[in-house]
């Protein structure tokens, strides 16, 4: 499989000549990855929590849970053309998912949320928050509902061939509105205060700090597992076909594939990692509110991914995790500064480095480089 | 029933705002394939200009006056340069040029908040636009105000003089041309680059329009063009890339449906249903109410 070589298109975009993957190195390749795993690995679960304090490390976690989703975005857009503007909507799914089921565990049995009671414009429990009650329906719920919604959406808008700007501009409406939704359904949804106040997390306080060192632990393994599971992705003859589809749509499609059900799995998968992120956002940070999921946010959470470089796993991981901090540590201090060096960066990079500062490496070194090109 | 056709003339000026700026949209869309995000902040300048002029000048009414070709003018300046600087190297690379515009406008919100700061301002409406017409008296009554009246005329200008140009002129000639096929313009001796900035100017200052009547029913601020740009885009994936007519169709069907969904529900629910409706629509023309017939794929 490592052998396998693609062409890119020269139909619809730059038309970069492209090859993933030859046989010479591939053994030194595996090595530097394993190496790359492990390094990230200790650093993640033994360095950091050694230097950081509590404060920092709760920061941390929210960082990699912008990484997740990020490692979703590289498969959608950096490897499947699909601009999604949209993540926000999934993120939310995932986050008032868990955050539901956290308010009615702090409840307790029977009880009602607290804010409901604050609101008093109900005294009973609305039917769609009733199955949120059971810890394994509310797990299950975190990835499955984003991923139903993206697949209906999916469905409908690619089997149409709905595409480039029209599915971006339709997916950054569909945040758009879902956050409107939220804030509209104040009495059932918390509107623009969101969910927030949490005590526990399946069983464990989380005012303790062992405890949201161990939500850490869960964040960190997760974003690790997820980058794995997207680089077997990358690798597989999925991730090729995934490729071929950026490229050039209509060859795969005179080939016998059918490249709606090819993007709808990546778009799937990437509305799942999105969904997993927002629900670990939710005891990292200890609140989900409809100014996290909107139309802003949604296109912060691409920023990361593009300037660390989009196909590129890590790079949109580093990405993701390097402009999260620059925005918490920098923007206190210079607001305004930081919005124009953002600014200025994403327009910079997007404009004329489109693989990402990780694509830097490749030019210094003249290392062979990795698929990216024709954006539809 | 009055209150069906007063939300429907609510409707109607919803829908004449999203139309001015879903014009000067749809005109940089058709010609380069170019989703421009900045759009919004053009809208935001033609607003701020309404604002600088009445500082300067007293009169409410003669202010408005300069300010429209002013505004055209400051937006359309804008457009040009952001043309100038930055679309024209993106060429054949849409969806980056739509990323690359998102990060010009963030710059451009910023750059609001240094100079007029970060709270919304209000620019005074002539007394002329104060009044309101009222059609049925009594109990029910429908009345029609000034300023939604005179964002209807500026809408319906603004159409009657973009069919114009581009039908009657030697411009709008060269524009189409493009629109239809680039390389065979330029084959036939058509500056496509200078073709490219002027409709650039044209739609960018048609946002700074839309930015002056936008300041007649609400506020001036860094954000006005974000919030609004959203449904202008929809008017586009609704009424079809560089179609003027559907953008027509597109932003009075979109502004009444939204207006009467209001109505009947609460505003999150008719934003809701509104987008449902459009990916419904989009099962049914994915392409759009009008299509530029073309021999490509797909």
């Amino acid at each position: 499989m490592t052998d396998h070589q693609t062409e890119t298109g020269t139909g619809n975009g730059t038309g970069d000549e492209t090859t993933t993957g030859n046989g010479s190195g591939a053994r030194g390749a595996r090595w530097r990855l394993a190496g790359g795993y492990a390094a990230a690995a200790v650093l993640l679960f033994a360095v950091a929590p050694a230097v950081l304090s509590d404060f920092r490390l709760e920061q941390l976690a929210r960082y990699l849970c912008f990484a997740m989703v990020a490692v979703g975005i590289s498969l959608a857009w950096g490897r499947g053309g699909m601009l999604t503007l949209g993540q926000g909507l999934f993120f939310g799914l995932g986050g008032y998912a868990m955050a539901m089921h956290l308010k009615l565990a702090d409840a307790g049995p029977g009880q009602l949320p607290d804010f409901m009671l604050l609101y008093g414009s109900t005294d009973q429990l609305p039917w769609w928050w009733e199955p949120f009650r059971s810890p394994v329906v509310a797990i299950a719920a975190v990835f499955l509902v984003p991923m139903a919604v993206a697949a209906v959406i999916g469905f409908l808008v690619f089997r149409r061939r709905v595409r480039g700007a029209y599915f971006a501009i339709l997916s950054q409406a569909l945040a758009a509105a879902f956050a409107i939704l939220l804030i509209g359904q104040q009495a059932t949804t918390g509107g623009t205060n969101g969910l927030t106040n949490f005590q526990g997390f399946f069983g464990f306080a989380l005012n303790d700090p062992i405890n949201r060192r161990t939500v850490y632990f869960v964040i960190a393994g997760t974003l690790l597992a997820l980058m794995l599971l997207t680089r077997q992705l990358f690798l597989s003859r999925y991730g090729e076909l995934l490729v071929a589809v950026r490229d050039s749509e209509e060859r795969v499609r005179f080939l016998g594939y059918d490249p709606a059900l090819v993007k709808l799995v990546a778009y799937v998968v990437s509305a799942g990692m999105a969904g997993l992120a927002g629900a670990l956002f939710v005891p990292a940070v200890g609140i989900i509110s409809p100014a996290l999921i909107g139309i802003v946010p949604s296109i912060q959470f691409l920023i990361g991914a593009a300037i660390g470089g989009r196909a590129s796993l890590v790079g949109a991981a580093l990405g993701a995790i390097a402009v999260a901090w620059a925005q918490t540590t920098l923007s206190e201090e210079f607001p305004a500064a930081w919005t124009y060096f953002q600014a200025g960066l994403f327009i910079v990079v997007v404009a004329f480095l489109p693989g990402g500062l990780i694509s830097l490496r490749q030019l210094l070194t003249r290392r062979r480089p990795t698929p990216l090109g024709a954006s539809t | 029933m009055t209150v069906i056709l007063s939300q429907s003339f609510t409707g109607i000026s919803i829908g004449a705002v999203l139309l001015l700026i879903a014009l000067g949209l749809s005109l940089t869309f058709g010609q380069m394939g170019v989703i421009n995000m900045a759009h919004g902040e053009f809208i935001m300048a033609g607003a701020y200009t309404v604002y600088v002029v009445q500082k300067s000048i007293d009169s409410a009414g003669t202010s408005l006056l300069i300010s429209l070709p002013l505004a055209f003018l400051v937006a359309g300046a804008m457009g040009v340069l952001l043309e100038w600087l930055l679309i024209r190297r993106l060429y054949a690379r849409p969806l980056d040029t739509l990323l690359v515009t998102w990060g010009v406008s963030l710059m451009l919100q910023q750059l609001a908040r240094d100079i007029f700061g970060a709270p919304n301002v209000n620019a005074q409406a002539p007394s002329w636009l104060s009044g309101r017409i009222t059609l049925v008296d009594g109990e029910h009554s429908l009345t029609l105000a000034h300023s939604r009246l005179f964002i209807l005329g500026l809408a319906i200008a603004a159409v009657v003089a973009l069919t114009l140009t581009l039908r009657r002129t030697s411009l709008g000639r060269r524009i189409r041309a493009v629109v239809q096929h680039r390389d065979l313009a330029e084959a036939s001796g058509i500056a496509t680059g200078r073709v490219d900035r002027i409709t650039f100017f044209i739609g960018s200052g048609l946002a700074g329009l839309a930015g002056v009547a936008l300041t007649l029913v609400g506020p001036i601020g860094p954000t006005m063009g974000t919030n609004i740009i959203i449904d202008a885009f929809l008017v586009i994936v609704v009424g079809g890339i560089g179609q003027l007519r559907g953008a027509v169709i597109a932003a009075f069907a979109l502004g009444v449906l939204q207006a009467v969904m209001e109505y009947s529900t609460t505003v999150s629910v008719a934003r809701v249903t509104v987008l449902v409706a459009i990916v419904a629509f989009l099962q049914w023309r994915p392409q759009g109410i009008y299509t530029l017939r073309t021999r490509s794929l797909a």
